[in-house]
């Protein structure tokens, strides 16, 4: 039982109460007979200002507060994965189960079930030096994903007993002997969200984060332990790109934090991901995903601390040594959630009414990504990848959220309303995004891919970067002013975005395309430019050129199934051949 | 017997400071007696110590703050239910305005609601048929979802939001529907079209109408919503009907928002409207929706107007980023005299990807829908371009987009108010428009689907 103070002020999710003394910053406290979960943000004298996660409405001065005398914290072990979690980790379906379909308040479930009984095969022997971050055994938590339990950070010393066989997470599975004394181990660990979790040594990113999307993995590719931003007016696909990426990366773990966005999106979430299948493993997708969810009209101060618990987990993940991806969709209701709890606090603001500490703190969640060595004697390479979804007021990225973002991430898929309203999807428009991994990964894919990608794709960007400088052109002077060859640029990049660029997430064939793949499209693309560049030289005739019926056979490829298109690269490209050396004879003619 | 207060101390525009309280909470609901015994209402919107800040309802004029009485009632703002609600209309409060007997509430609801959990919630997936195709095809509403309909002073919301109200349906079933209609601070006219629409339909024994007009204190506005949406969830889960809520206009609600905002001198966000008008209009839209193991639903159409038609105005900003799309009308449209004036490419509806396909409306759906789209895009550039160069300068092919735009406008949007097509009525004539353009270009579309529904006439 902790130490008891007074509510002496409410103000929306912002109590002041005194007799406080003792607490520190950022314990958690319950508030009232309700026992609201709350944080302590502020201390004067024995003042302490708390957010409160839950909502305040009939809280009144007087009424008791109390401290738990730790700060925010998530639960960790097997269990996780599968979830449904709120901003502070409780369990929504469990939630439910209590209480119906609305939330109410006070409520204390534990994040994980305590009683359930999992199959524990421990990896070390008695008698084995052990220390922080080794792995002690493992528990298979679902098909997808082997959850391995680890010596807690802070533990060092000789194993002195180990469990086999089924057991819950608070019961010891391991007794280690350390300087002072023999410590019980259980699968649980407890870490405080706002404290990132400890590693050997960060790395530099050197390998993608493929995610079947072309334009990001051809264009603007990401790195495993990289960051993205994904801004965007609202209606520009932000959280379909979200989405996409949640379904399709080759990560081995999947962090969704939906922040202050719409219910809808995470039953959308709840009720698909069960259903749609891994390519690279043919499980569920849900049996490698956690889901925290605090919608928009749950309460604004559990928003903040969303993100928190959300990264802390995939740190976890990390620290087992697998490729893990957040993606944080929305970071701007965080950001304001963030400025409605200053505001409340009466503090000075900066930009646009956001806390001057705004980028600091943006900037702090988003170093929490990397490729990192773990701890332990036996290191291994894990990875949090973090994509940030952003919303800026109007769709205009001069606001602070987006530049206090830009500045840290090094990929920015920049979405367009111009792209959105013609209905290409993704909307990432490709003459404002960048990705500042493509030189650190051409290595990657000049080995894994062919040696001739870093080329393939400057070659793709010239040709969309001269597009736009030939648009200019035929809006001032009409497209008769243009060469053919010029024309036959124009025709290229249509190509380009109508067959490549463009993909439909809904289409059940063209909603992932293997880097393989995507090779395949690139290639037979750019062969209808070259080839089709000279036999222009060689006086063909542009009409028929445009008219090839080949080109409607590039433009279907993308709707060919993965195990039929190293066959159907063949056709297309003999058939371009076949139809261009045609051309070439009927143009001699026509001459 | 609850403890008056007389220690009212301050009243600035719509706040009162009442001191030497004791007891009171936070969001308790305030009752105000003056001398002559008028009452008026209050909500607690603060408490430090034994100062309590108050937002009155029905704005400060005529108070006098040495004689009058304040009574905090130990509960929040409650709207008396019933399944009698039904045909009646009632203040901007939720008290009965038409004249006829007093509701005798079955229950009292808290006005504010509480948040849904995420897993209770039932996808929204039942296509509602407007009988408008460039809704049904292009910007599909389903039942649960909200789809707020962006205007501009002088475009005719009122009479999409009436079309809408009148024709929708889901196709073959026969279910419980009713309309819960607030008009939230605007004029007599304006609210007696929709009243006047709904009596002539005879759709007013399945409506409850909340009124709040532009006369009526506007800090009021910023319950009715509420008192709307609280009813209709009463309606939708407890007595299984099928709800459509039309709440009009947004904006003013969210300027009595800001009406108290600025009173209570808060750090103001973009154009002096609060940082948390987001997370205030969440907490509305978000009640919209379908709920597991329930046989009702919500589906919200909120009408807002842009100041200036500017789409990134903080009030359409903050509400397209909660709602689940958007239909936007368009004054050049409306110029030209195309009803609905319904601007299709900025429009969307995020949840007709899973309203719509085979065992829903048609397996062609989807196809078509995308290629309309890209073609009508393409099809608008092209007209730009031939307004400046004059047609010669388009290629063969724009020339066919461009023609393909104009007839899309004339024959797919504008329709009329009361034209009720059925959705293959739209396919059709989406097929018809896409036989314009060339075979090649109908690269969005599945060979199977061209092969099964193209009109085959224009091959000769």
């Amino acid at each position: 039982m902790g130490e008891v103070g007074t509510i002496i002020k409410v103000s929306g999710p912002l109590i002041v109460a005194d007799g406080m003394a003792d607490v520190q910053m950022y314990d958690v406290v319950r508030v009232s007979q309700k026992r609201l979960i709350g944080e302590v943000i502020e201390l004067r004298g024995d003042r302490a200002s708390i957010q409160v996660y839950e909502e305040t409405g009939g809280i009144g001065p007087g009424e008791p507060v109390e401290t738990t005398g730790a700060p925010l914290s998530v639960e960790l072990a097997p269990g996780l994965i599968e979830s449904i979690y709120d901003g502070i980790q409780r369990p929504l379906n469990i939630i439910r189960d209590q209480t119906g379909d609305r939330i109410t308040r006070g409520i204390v479930v534990d994040a994980l079930d305590h009683e359930k009984l999992w199959e524990f095969k421990p990896v070390c022997a008695v008698g084995e030096l052990v220390k922080a971050g080794d792995i002690l055994g493992t528990v298979q938590e679902t098909e997808a994903v082997e959850h391995r339990v680890m010596v807690p950070p802070g533990v060092e010393g000789t194993l002195s007993w180990i469990f086999e066989g089924s057991c819950n997470i608070i019961s010891p599975i391991a007794k280690i002997k350390t300087e002072k004394e023999e410590q019980e181990v259980n699968m649980l660990q407890r870490w405080p969200v706002r404290k990132g979790r400890p590693y050997g040594k960060k790395l530099p990113p050197n390998e993608p984060m493929l995610t079947g999307q072309r334009v990001i993995d051809t264009l603007f590719p990401i790195a495993k332990g990289g960051v993205a931003a994904v801004p965007g007016p609202f209606g520009s696909g932000k959280t379909v790109v979200q989405h996409q990426l949640a379904k399709w990366a080759d990560a081995d773990i999947i962090v969704y934090v939906g922040c202050g966005e719409r219910g809808n999106e995470m039953t959308d979430v709840l009720m698909e991901f069960p259903e749609l299948k891994d390519p690279r493993t043919g499980l569920s997708l849900m049996k490698r995903t956690v889901l925290i969810a605090n919608t928009s009209d749950m309460p604004v101060a559990a928003r903040e601390a969303s993100i928190y618990t959300g990264i802390t987990i995939a740190e976890y993940f990390r620290d087992m040594g697998y490729k893990v991806a957040v993606m944080a969709d929305s970071t701007s209701r965080w950001a304001e959630a963030l400025r409605e709890m200053s505001g409340r606090l009466e503090e000075m603001p900066g930009e646009e009414g956001y806390p001057a500490y705004l980028s600091s703190r943006l900037a702090e969640f988003y170093e929490r990504a990397g490729i990192v060595e773990t701890l332990g004697s036996n290191p291994r390479l894990g990875a949090v990848t973090a994509i940030g979804a952003v919303s800026p007021p109007g769709g205009d990225i001069s606001e602070p959220v987006s530049q206090a973002t830009l500045r840290i991430v090094k990929v920015y898929w920049g979405l367009s309303s111009r792209l959105a309203y013609a209905r290409h999807f993704p909307a990432i428009d490709w003459l404002q995004s960048y990705s500042l991994y493509i030189d650190r990964l051409s290595a990657w894919y000049k080995k894994e891919i062919t040696e001739e990608w870093p080329d393939m794709v400057q070659r793709l960007m010239d040709l969309l970067q001269s597009e736009s400088e030939l648009d200019e052109i035929v809006r001032l002077v009409g497209i008769d002013a243009l060469s053919f060859n010029d024309r036959l640029i124009l025709e290229a990049t249509r190509s380009i975005r109508e067959d490549f660029l463009h993909q439909n997430a809904f289409h059940e064939v063209d909603t992932y395309a293997s880097l393989k793949k995507q090779l395949m499209m690139l290639s037979v693309i750019l062969a209808y430019y070259e080839q089709g560049m000279d036999a222009l030289n060689a006086d063909a005739s542009f009409a028929k050129l445009t008219a090839l019926p080949v080109r409607e056979a590039i433009a279907r490829f993308k709707y060919t199934p993965e195990e039929e298109c190293e066959e159907r690269f063949k056709q297309i490209m003999e058939q371009l051949c076949n139809e261009m050396n045609g051309l070439s004879e009927g143009g001699e003619e026509d001459a | 017997m609850r403890k008056e207060y007389r220690t009212i101390k301050e009243v600035v525009g719509p706040l009162m400071m009442v001191e030497n309280v004791e007891g009171v909470k936070y969001d308790e609901l305030v009752e105000i007696e003056q001398q002559d015994g008028e009452l008026r209402h209050g909500r607690v919107l603060e408490i430090n110590g034994d100062k309590a800040l108050l937002q009155l309802f029905e704005g400060s004029q005529g108070l006098r703050i040495t004689t009058s009485k304040a009574r905090f009632l130990g509960r929040s703002i409650e709207l008396a239910v019933a399944p009698d609600m039904l045909g009646r209309v009632f203040s901007g409060m939720g008290s009965p305005i038409d004249g006829g007997a007093e509701l005798i509430p079955v229950k009292r609801l808290d006005i504010n609601g509480a948040p849904m959990n995420p897993t209770a919630r039932d996808y929204p997936s039942e296509f509602i048929q407007t009988g408008i195709s460039a809704i049904d095809g292009l910007n599909t509403l389903v039942r649960g979802q909200k789809l707020p309909v962006f205007s501009g002073s002088g475009l005719p919301h009122a009479q999409v939001a009436a079309q809408i109200a009148r024709q929708s349906k889901v196709l073959g079933k026969d279910e419980n529907f009713a309309v819960v209609f607030a008009a939230v601070g605007i004029t007599f006219e304006e609210a007696d079209y929709f009243i006047s629409d709904f009596r002539a339909t005879g759709a007013i024994e399945r409506t409850v109408t909340f009124v709040n007009l532009a006369n009526d204190p506007a800090i009021e506005r910023i319950a009715t919503p509420r008192m709307a949406i609280t009813a209709a969830e009463y309606l939708a889960y407890e007595l299984d009907m099928h709800v459509l809520v039309i709440i009009t206009d947004i904006t003013n609600y969210a300027e009595a928002l800001r009406e108290v905002s600025a009173a209570r001198k808060e750090v103001p966000g973009r154009r002096g409207y609060p940082g948390y008008l987001y997370t205030d209009l969440a907490t509305m839209y978000e009640r919209a929706g379908r709920i597991k193991d329930k046989k009702g639903s919500i589906t919200m159409i909120p009408i807002l107007s842009m100041p200036e038609d500017d789409i990134t105005h903080p009030i359409p900003d903050l509400t397209g980023y909660i709602t689940e799309g958007q239909i936007i009308l368009s004054r050049e449209l409306n110029r030209r005299g195309l009803t609905p004036p319904i601007n299709v490419l900025p429009s969307l509806s995020r949840l007709k990807d899973k309203g719509i396909g085979s065992g829903k409306t048609r397996e062609d759906h989807a196809d078509t829908m995308n290629q309309l789209f890209a073609a009508y895009s393409r099809g608008r550039d092209a007209k730009e371009l031939a307004v400046i160069l004059g047609d010669a300068a388009l290629s063969d092919t724009d020339k066919l987009y461009a023609k393909f735009a104009d007839s899309f406008e004339k024959e797919y949007v504008s329709q009329g108010y009361y034209t009720n097509r059925t959705i293959e009525e739209t396919l059709a004539i989406g097929w018809k428009l896409l036989s314009i353009l060339p075979t090649t270009e109908l690269k969005r579309i599945r060979d199977a689907y061209i092969e099964k529904y193209l009109p085959k006439a224009k091959e000769e």
